[in-house]
């Protein structure tokens, strides 16, 4: 490598998130990558590492205390800016829309910030949306489960078979122009008031 | 390098919705405080409706990310801390982008609030009467802290809510006031406002300056003492503003005219006791405040639970949305505030430091959408601090023409911001 490697530091609540930016970084030949997920402390640390890059998440309340340390102690002998080039106004609203935001020690040359920058958006990016299919797919097993349990009642009570019971609940749906767990929710609720 | 899809990972979508004739929908962006009533009230209760507006309001964690949201087109105005669009246009702090402020959302709010442990050390000093005494109070403190150096104890830290607040400032004031300098005699820390109740619980700070309900939260819950309200500090002090990008301004003018319209029949409507038991209802949701009604209710009315041990206190003005021209932003105010940050070192005195600032408030945006509500031009440069019930709590008067000498003349200071060089 022929120039210095960057000293970065992530500031993340939320660990997994952090972890995969970390590995994000280091993919790309990034060794001096420190990552921490509270903000107590976090003086010593820009203290001792004297980071070039830090890289937080916006989401985090704590953003407010880090520019003060910025501007007050004064420990980081170079001035800070947020993200290099705000002449890139396209890349950085696409960061703040996806949650993050980076303090650049100024005078680093932007090329050799922009693809860090990039990569931790598109890293927030696609933890979100990790997240969501998580969260997607966390509400499928729950309406499954619900679902399943209506079918249940409706056999015990009415005498039907399962795919008559899966049937009425679908067609009760379709007639109340309603989502089928909606329907099946209220058998649920139903059958535990009135048995 | 591709992007992912760029919706992901965040609530926000477009800013606002931008029609054939212009915005009509603001998109505003907010922090939990009661001084954000104005653009919540204007929302709520009709105000906006009524000049063929809308306010869609997005709570926030930080002012830095209220900055950046303005500077990077997610919102279109915002509650803001009326030091910020100055520090902006002086290109102080992270991210400086153009900003402007047209119009105030009101004054008051603040208090100082310290810990029950420290406050019972400056009851030892006997240096606290039996009336409430914010000038006291510092000196009792001023006292605690002289026996602490002397006896090689760590000094206090305090809690302020960004480096560019009027808290900041406040702060800094007290202290300053009763011969404690800010810089050496005690510790200044930024402490998110939701969070200060219970750093001050924890003993991570011993202290903080903010806004309501915070420090009622505090001393409701008995861990902290309040021992001075903005009111005692110097009760025109501005606080809270509405900041927008100037080409924003320029761009959306006739919508921005009649969303000050609104924002002046809110105020108003704010203002009006009748109204205080629906505006902390409102404040109170989970969406907003999320704080107890009765306590916000507490708050507008100025009745001041010092502690949780029955001192109560009085602040008939605690908080003022209208009366008094409380709205017009004043370019006395910003010039003040830049006093301010000269006197404590965040920059130094220049000419074009004072075009900077003066481009900062834009009371001609207010004249022209209010302008039978604005107070006389020639007060736009007043000295501050001159009438009877509007002193600084120092007795010193703000003279804007002659901002060095304003602030060489408190003996406690920074050293850095008092290199007067001029430039221009």
């Amino acid at each position: 490598m022929t120039q210095p490697d960057l000293t970065i530091l992530v500031i993340d609540e939320n660990a997994i998130r952090a972890s995969i930016i970390e590995e994000g970084l280091r993919e790309a030949g990034h060794l001096r990558v420190t990552v921490i997920h509270e903000v107590s402390g976090v003086a010593r640390v820009i203290e001792t590492l004297e980071p070039d890059v830090i890289i937080i998440d916006i989401e985090n309340p704590n953003r407010d205390m880090m520019e003060h340390l910025f501007q007050l102690t004064r420990m980081v002998s170079r001035p800070i800016a947020m993200f290099v080039d705000r002449a890139d106004t396209a890349s950085i609203e696409q960061a703040v829309e996806a949650g993050v935001s980076a303090y650049v020690v100024d005078g680093l040359k932007k090329e050799r910030v922009k693809s860090i920058l990039d990569m931790a958006v598109s890293r927030f990016n696609a933890f979100s949306r990790l997240q969501r299919e998580l969260a997607d797919a966390k509400s499928a097993l729950e309406a499954r489960k619900v679902i399943e349990r209506a079918k249940g009642i409706l056999m015990k009570m009415r005498g039907l078979s399962e795919e008559e019971a899966f049937a009425l609940l679908r067609q009760t749906a379709m007639n109340e122009k309603k989502k089928m767990i909606e329907i099946a929710q209220s058998v649920v609720t139903a059958a535990g008031l009135l048995m | 390098m591709t992007f992912l899809e760029s919706d992901a990972g965040s609530t926000l979508s477009a800013p606002a919705l931008v029609g054939e004739d212009g915005p009509r929908v603001f998109r505003a962006g907010f922090i939990p405080l009661v001084d954000a009533s104005v653009l919540i009230a204007a929302a709520e209760f009709g105000f906006a409706a009524r000049e063929g507006l809308a306010i869609d309001l997005v709570k926030d964690v930080s002012w830095a990310n209220i900055r950046d949201r303005l500077a990077f087109r997610q919102f279109d105005i915002a509650h803001m801390l009326s030091p910020m669009p100055v520090a902006s246009m002086l290109g102080l702090g992270s991210n400086p982008s153009p900003t402007i402020a047209p119009f105030s959302l009101g004054r008051g709010g603040n208090a100082i609030t310290l810990s029950i442990r420290l406050f019972a050390r400056m009851q030892e000093t006997g240096l606290l009467g039996p009336q409430e005494d914010a000038l006291a109070n510092a000196r009792a403190l001023a006292a605690v802290l002289k026996s602490l150096r002397e006896r090689g104890e760590a000094v206090p830290t305090f809690g302020v809510t960004y480096p560019f607040s009027s808290h900041h400032y406040e702060m800094r004031y007290w202290l300053a006031a009763g011969g404690i300098d800010p810089d050496r005699d005690v510790k200044l820390v930024v402490v998110p406002p939701p969070l200060t109740s219970d750093a001050l619980a924890a003993g991570a700070i011993d202290g903080f300056c903010v806004g309501a309900p915070w420090n009622m939260v505090a001393s409701a819950r008995g861990v902290g003492r309040i021992v001075a309200a903005k009111q005692d500090i110097w009760p025109s002090a501005p606080e809270k503003v509405l900041g927008l990008r100037p080409d924003f301004a320029e761009k959306h003018r006739e919508h921005v005219l009649r969303l000050l319209v609104a924002l002046d029949a809110a105020a108003r409507w704010c203002d009006d006791r009748a109204n205080h038991t629906a505006l902390a209802e409102v404040l109170a949701e989970p969406r907003y405040l999320s704080t107890p009604a009765e306590l916000l209710r507490h708050v507008l009315s100025g009745e001041f639970g010092l502690d949780d041990q029955g001192n109560r206190r009085m602040i008939p003005d605690y908080i003022g949305f209208h009366a008094g021209h409380a709205n017009y932003p004043r370019p006395s105010q910003a010039l003040w505030i830049y006093s301010q940050m000269i006197r404590w070192g965040q920059t130094s005195f220049s000419h074009a430091g004072l075009d900077a600032v003066l481009s900062a408030y834009r009371p001609d945006l207010y004249r022209a959408a209010l302008g039978d509500q604005a107070p006389d031009t020639t007060q736009d440069l007043r000295a501050e601090g001159m009438e009877a019930d509007d002193g600084f709590m120092d007795g010193h008067v703000f003279n804007p023409a002659d901002i060095p000498a304003y602030v060489a003349a408190f003996p406690v200071r920074a050293d850095t911001g008092l290199s007067f060089d001029d430039e221009s």
